[in-house]
């Protein structure tokens, strides 16, 4: 049996040794596997979506795997609430997290001038050079925890905790499509242009979202993404071949 | 071919079926229409599968000439007058616009979104499975755009203009409240705040579009703050951010957030709530999961039965006819009863 949110026992990290199932509405649940942002506990969300895709019960209409839940959509004339909840919890209780199940993507980052508005006032509040930012932020391995707020955009995880900056107190309207931007502890690769009270590092010509482009969305939950420092003047070709439908972003090895 | 060319509309007048599945995971909003049994009416009327895209209006009407043949056409929801070259079309029936007739669509007089469909839906090519426009994304429509003055939409060719039709059922919601199951985060509020949440009324504010309905009213208090890590959210759901004031998320709604949900709103009743204006009224009643699941069985087999309530209109409604007969309201009225 699944358990009520009275039941609910966290370990140190904040992960539950029994999800919780949370109804969402009536064609709707949501596996609770914590409440904090965690590679293991990510890693579990994945397990279970990749488990729901590859064997989908009856009813089953949609997975959106989050940081930390699998929101589960289904068509409440065919399936039984009880019954799919029974089914996800005891798959639940037994997964293992999914360590990396991804590509690793090597994604090139215009750091600084002209895109990279905020390359500046980050280093000063750290105490660091702009190159100290741009090698913290470029040398590490980030986790795409998920894919949402627009078509494409990557939360990431992984960001140095040297660079851990209060998001904006006044949000911008808009930014660039594209933009490499940190808010809080997370690092995120935006994708078409957008309002954000995130910090701008940078610009990639990569699309992570392009409609007309097979395939239309190129980073999926669970992948990892490095950063590769690019010049300005490399920057003209790779926007072109993005925009005819080129990648641009490498798949690297581990 | 058949076409229908716009003339003039409203600047979020739109293309939109039953919404994009499959791609939440990748942040892509369902959107779909704001009050799908609506366009399932409309689509019924003119012989289409109940989603069928049609053109959603919101507030303001527009004007349409057909082009290439004569094409079935029905208009349901929001309440706003259908003509036909100047001639008033009953409501809820389907009609034939003839090659160089125009339709003319008024704005709202009761309700937000009216719905127009086509017999055989448009020639036009999905985005991601659907032809729903989304804003944010600039997805579906026409080429990822809204419909604009001068815009052309292939019809079916193959299509049937049909007989015209009459649907004798009131679409109207009526004010019973709003059905809710409370959660998935109900835990965040005191069980005073969900006392005042099922117990007061709200009032639709000015800020409610395809994305997301905010309302005004008593305010609700967090009992642990009012930031979560970023969870999955449906269509429905009721977050309560910051200033302890509801927002109802809609069709086009972000596919994640981090504010704590008391309730959502149950499948059945989402179309209802869509068609409430700014300055209505609001009250949330909850429900078990056994009663929403009863309302979503009914939903369904309303839907399903649309054809099956449908009347034949008994007299040719072309224009020439209407101009002719001054008796239109009074013989559906017949046909109603």
């Amino acid at each position: 049996m699944w358990k009520g949110r009275d039941q609910v026992r966290h370990d140190q990290r904040g992960i539950v040794s029994t999800p919780r199932v949370l109804a969402c509405g009536d064609g709707a649940l949501s596996v609770e596997f914590g409440d904090t942002v965690d590679p293991d506990l990510n890693g579990k969300v994945l397990a279970l979506d990749e488990i729901l895709r590859e064997r989908a019960p009856a009813g089953l209409l949609e997975t959106v795997p989050t940081y930390r839940s699998l929101l589960v959509q289904f068509d409440p004339t065919v399936t039984d609430f009880d019954a799919l909840a029974g089914l996800l919890a005891r798959e639940a209780e037994r997964l293992a997290p999914q360590a990396s199940a991804g590509r690793r993507w090597s994604v090139p980052v215009l750091y600084g001038d002209p895109y990279g508005i905020d390359l500046d006032e980050i280093a000063d509040r750290h105490g660091l050079t702009v190159r100290q930012v741009i090698d913290l932020h470029a040398g590490a391995i980030y986790r795409v925890y998920m894919i949402g707020f627009l078509p494409g955009f990557a939360y990431l995880g992984g960001l140095d905790p040297k660079l851990v900056t209060p998001r904006r107190t006044q949000p911008r309207a808009k930014i660039p499509s594209g933009s490499i931007i940190i808010g809080g502890a997370q690092a995120a690769v935006g994708s078409i242009e957008c309002p954000s009270g995130w910090h701008i590092l940078g610009r990639t010509p990569v699309r992570s979202y392009a409609p007309e482009r097979d395939p239309a969305f190129l980073l999926a939950a669970g992948d990892e993404v490095v950063f590769a420092p690019i010049d300005a003047s490399r920057w003209d070709a790779m926007e072109r071949a993005a925009l005819a439908g080129e990648p641009v972003a490498e798949e690297v090895s581990r | 071919m058949i076409s229908l060319e716009v003339k003039a509309c409203g600047p979020m007048t739109s293309l939109q079926d039953h919404g994009r599945a499959g791609y939440q995971r990748f942040g892509v909003s369902p959107s779909g229409a704001m009050d799908f049994r609506s366009l399932a009416a409309a689509n019924a009327l003119v012989g289409n599968p109940p989603d069928t895209a049609g053109i959603e209006f919101v507030n303001l009407g527009g004007a349409f000439t057909c082009a290439g043949g004569d094409l079935g056409i029905a208009l349901v929801g929001a309440e706003c007058a259908l003509t036909i070259d100047g001639a008033q079309i009953p409501a809820q029936t389907s009609v034939i616009l003839k090659e160089g007739q125009t339709a003319q669509v008024g704005h709202a007089r009761s309700g937000t979104f009216a719905y127009l469909a086509v017999a055989g839906g448009f020639s036009v090519e999905p985005q991601l499975g659907s032809l729903s426009f989304h804003l944010r994304s600039r997805l579906g429509g026409l080429n990822g755009s809204p419909l604009k003055a001068g815009d052309r939409l292939p019809c079916d060719a193959g299509a049937q203009a049909g007989e015209p039709m009459h649907l004798p059922l009131d679409l109207r919601g009526g004010e019973d409240p709003i059905r809710v199951m409370l959660g998935p985060q109900d835990d965040y509020f005191t069980p005073d705040a969900i006392e005042t949440f099922l117990s007061e009324e709200f009032t639709v504010s000015p800020q409610a579009d395809r994305m997301g309905f905010q309302l005004t009213g008593p305010r609700i208090e967090h009992a642990k703050g009012f930031n979560i890590v970023s969870d999955g959210i449906v269509t429905g759901h009721i977050q309560i951010p910051g200033s302890g004031h509801p927002i109802v998320l809609m069709r086009d709604r972000q596919t994640a957030g981090g504010y704590p949900k008391i309730a959502t709103v149950i499948g059945a009743d989402l179309d209802r709530f869509a068609q409430l204006r700014p300055g209505s009224p609001v009250r949330f009643r909850a429900v078990d999961r056994a009663e929403a699941v009863a309302a979503a069985r009914a939903y369904r087999d309303w839907i399903a039965a649309l054809p099956e309530a449908l009347m034949p209109v008994r007299f040719d409604l072309t224009t020439e006819h209407l101009l002719s007969v001054n008796l239109i309201g009074g013989a559906v009225d017949a046909l109603s009863r």
